[in-house]
């Protein structure tokens, strides 16, 4: 008979001093421990990328509770990544507003441009692509959502546009990161 | 009446820079937060809140002072007096073609503040949260700007202005799932969870987030506070005398001049607002239809453009006010496209919590991608038409089935010509019209 084990990681060891304080004070203004959960995936998905097994493991750790109950809430949220992602997420809003002004065709350019589907991510690692539910943007419709920046009134030429500035910039900031 | 009087909720909104707390007060904030702390009682302001007629701006409508008058209000030495309260700002806005409650959080924080203190105060409450959704960047910062201001000031935390009151107020920003909108998931966000409605009761205004009474409203609902406050019951009553009280962020979105939102005196027109405010449709193209107030309303036509955009005029013709923003299409937009993409949001987002919704949503999207295909059948029609049954009220955990239905269900009586043609021609009749739609 096969034994399941259960996997611990212990948080000392693997979440930084930083990323422990901010889910201690968040747990801090919250009734229980447990309420901090959401708080601490997001936390450690902006210092990582993404939320690997073992962060899973770790702040299941810190907030005393079941992984298996952690994971049920990681994967319910839709910004919560449990893939790991290139390191632009495009988040193109679906929603109806978009829709009716296009969003489609921008969606093309975007797959056309960087050669992927949805869900997935870029041989060089700068893009994955992914959708999202109306932005609340539908004024200035189609938008997407790149990191914390809102890109509005796309269009097939324009995103392409956007989509290589960033990458040029990326380039830029490795460069600045390796001296 | 002064126009600041005519849009009480937008009157400071500054999209660039935020009015600081002491540009607030200089322009007359913080003085619904001072009556009420200094003049009234908890119960004198519940009083207000009632008579003003305020309902609730984020879809459902009911009543705002019934809602909060639910929470037991016991004497401290009864002994189930609960230790605490709370206070949740919905600002979760996540309804397609609905972006008001950003404009309220992004350009004039401190108003939702103010709200906050004044429910606060009002419910006994000594924490409360703003339940933001995690996309709204901008608003999360200004919003935290705002609470420090106000913290500084004496406004928020311990004995404010004075008077004894405490109240910490946070924000929790989301991890983005529209179903947080519903005021008992949201609470079980809150609580780190799962975001699944709970079963009612109990109610959350007796049980709520973390076991204790809590009133959920939307951001809207509470920017209205501080001027029902300020100005008194007579004079927002006056606003829109032969509507709804107060005024009424309306907002639109399609293909028309000028998409956007306008603070208006409850019960303005959809003509009005399309026309007067949004410019009309987009050259050449023509109305067919509009949802009302969000993806989870029901089709109105043309004919129904001198409705005013009240809960009950609205409701009179068939649909629901929602959020009160229009989303409009026009004439070469495919309506079963549109149907079929608002049923995919439905079915993405369902939580999966009961069958009608987990299963009907996408097996709606099945069909209906079917028809939009041009493989569609006349059978397909009545299996859309049993679904609309099959996830109606009554019959799911929560009103979200019932929202998709509502889109649906219209779209089948209003654009069953539509419908009819897909499956006769064998193909989307709007391709070749559209642009590759």
């Amino acid at each position: 008979m096969e034994i399941i084990k259960t996997v611990t990681i212990d948080y000392h060891h693997y979440l930084s001093a930083t990323e422990i304080a901010t889910i201690e004070h968040e747990a801090s203004i919250m009734e229980t421990r447990e309420a901090a959960g959401i708080e601490a995936l997001k936390v450690v998905q902006d210092n990582r990328g993404w939320v690997s097994d073992e962060s899973l493991y770790a702040i299941a750790d810190l907030l005393s509770m079941n992984v298996a109950e952690l994971e049920g809430v990681a994967t319910f949220y839709n910004l919560i990544y449990r893939h790991p992602v290139g390191q632009n997420v495009i988040h193109i809003c679906d929603s109806v507003s978009c829709h009716l002004t296009g969003y489609n065709q921008v969606l093309a350019a975007i797959k056309t441009h960087l050669n992927i589907e949805y869900g997935q991510t870029t041989s060089d690692k700068k893009f994955t692509l992914l959708s999202n539910v109306c932005l609340g943007g539908c004024d200035k419709a189609p938008v997407m959502m790149i990191g914390k920046a809102h890109y509005y009134h796309l269009t097939p030429t324009s995103v392409v546009d956007i989509l290589t500035k960033l990458s040029e910039q990326n380039v830029k900031l490795e460069e600045m990161s390796d001296e | 009446m002064s126009s600041h009087n005519l849009k009480p909720l937008t009157q400071w909104i500054n999209l660039e820079q935020p009015l600081t707390l002491e540009q607030y007060i200089n322009e007359g904030g913080y003085q619904g937060a001072k009556k009420a702390l200094h003049e009234c009682s908890p119960a004198e302001v519940l009083t207000m809140i009632k008579d003003s007629g305020l309902k609730g701006r984020g879809g459902a409508g009911f009543p705002t002072g019934m809602k909060w008058s639910f929470v037991p209000m016991l004497d401290d030495s009864d002994p189930n007096k609960p230790d605490n309260k709370y206070l949740v700002a919905n600002a979760d806005e996540m309804e397609p073609g609905t972006f008001k409650d950003r404009l309220l959080l992004e350009g004039a924080p401190h108003q939702l503040v103010e709200a906050m203190i004044i429910g606060g105060y009002t419910l006994g409450a000594n924490k409360a949260y703003i339940f933001l959704r995690g996309e709204y960047h901008v608003a999360a910062q200004r919003l935290e700007q705002a609470i420090k201001q106000a913290y500084q000031a004496n406004w928020l935390g311990s004995d404010i202005q004075g008077t004894g009151y405490q109240l910490d107020l946070y924000v929790h920003t989301s991890a983005g799932r529209y179903i947080c909108g519903e005021e008992t998931a949201l609470i079980n966000a809150l609580e780190g969870r799962r975001a699944i409605p709970r079963a009612k009761p109990p109610f959350p205004q007796v049980s709520g987030l973390f076991g204790k009474p809590t009133i959920v409203n939307n951001v809207e609902t509470l920017c209205n506070l501080p001027h029902i406050l300020k100005h008194g019951v007579e004079w927002y009553k006056s606003i829109s005398p032969e509507s709804d009280a107060g005024t009424k962020i309306y907002g639109a979105c399609g293909r028309i001049k000028k998409p956007g939102l306008w603070e208006l005196p409850f019960g303005a027109t959809i003509r009005e607002v399309l026309y007067d405010h949004a410019g009309g449709m987009h050259d050449g193209l023509q109305l067919r239809g509009l949802l009302p107030g969000g993806a989870s309303t029901d089709f109105l036509m043309p004919e129904h453009l001198d409705t005013p955009m009240d809960y009950d005029s609205i409701a009179k013709a068939g649909s629901r006010l929602g959020t009160g923003g229009l989303i409009v299409l026009d004439d070469k937009n495919c309506p079963v496209a549109m149907v079929l993409n608002l049923l995919q949001f439905f079915a993405q987002e369902s939580c999966g919590w009961c069958t009608p919704c987990r299963d009907g949503t996408p097996w709606a999207v099945e069909v209906l991608t079917r028809i939009e295909q041009g493989k569609g059948t006349v059978k397909d029609l009545d299996t859309l038409a049993n679904l609309c049954d099959f996830m109606w009220i009554g019959k799911t955990h929560c009103a979200l089935a019932p929202g998709a239905v509502e889109p649906l269900k219209s779209a089948l009586r209003y654009f069953h010509e539509d419908f009819e043609q897909h499956i006769d021609q064998g193909c989307c009749p709007y391709h070749s019209i559209q642009g590759g739609h």
